[in-house]
């Protein structure tokens, strides 16, 4: 699937990913999907809540090369 | 819908106990949330310009996993301390957790309040100038004011 901006979150730990993800989404404009590869386990189960809780749709949540893959669509 | 509020009273200040109040401060502000920490006694150290004096002691932390098992009199040898210091931050830099400085700053970045406890800081004699600058000073009044407010209140 199409993206508009990737952020690569590897070897980041909580809650890095989450604050980074946020910082990313703040410059791009509505309706843009944004990527985010991360390596912490966690942060499946915390990107869903990220996304409940700020709006932002979770397009998918995947495991590519054993990494995590996440595609938010910014509210 | 109104943004979530949540009041964290921090009053730790070893570096294990130092995490927990900026990264629930740091994630609920990525979240929406408006955030505001009350440092009081111990916390006061994270308000400080310099973070590098927060270490953590193996003595009387038995949960602390050792790399090899340490009998309580060899943990109270000078330099102890340091040496766990140095190895929980290589540990952490290692497993991609952030640092302190990088917690306080994102913190700070997403208008997170820190407020000091006035009390303390006249009662360990601190001076204003050892803390970073956009803080607040006041007392538990003006804790409560807030807290009272909030979703989610913690004491750490």
């Amino acid at each position: 699937m199409n993206y508009d901006k990737e952020f690569d979150a590897s070897g980041l730990a909580c809650p890095m990913p989450i604050v980074k993800t946020k910082k990313s989404l703040a410059d791009m404009a509505s309706g843009q999907v944004l990527r985010v590869v991360a390596t912490d386990p966690g942060s499946v189960c915390d990107m869903q809540a990220f996304a409940e809780q700020t709006g932002n749709t979770l397009l998918s949540s995947t495991t590519e090369n054993s990494k995590y893959v996440f595609l938010i669509k910014k509210a | 819908m109104p943004a979530k509020k949540m009041a964290i009273i921090a009053t730790k200040g070893a570096l294990d106990m130092a995490y927990p109040p900026l990264i629930l401060a740091s994630t609920a502000a990525a979240l929406g949330w408006e955030v505001q920490v009350f440092f009081t006694f111990y916390g006061l150290q994270l308000l400080r310009k310099d973070l590098s004096g927060i270490a953590i002691s193996p003595l009387a932390n038995p949960a602390m996993p050792m790399p090899v098992p340490m009998p309580v009199v060899v943990q109270m040898l000078p330099g102890m301390e340091w040496m766990a210091t140095t190895m929980m931050k290589a540990k952490m830099k290692k497993k991609g957790v952030a640092s302190l400085e990088e917690l306080r700053s994102v913190c700070i970045e997403s208008d997170v309040k820190f407020i000091a406890c006035q009390m303390t800081v006249d009662l360990f004699e601190f001076e204003k100038k050892d803390f970073i600058d956009g803080i607040e000073y006041g007392g538990a009044a003006t804790f409560m004011k807030f807290a009272g407010e909030t979703d989610v209140c913690l004491f750490i």
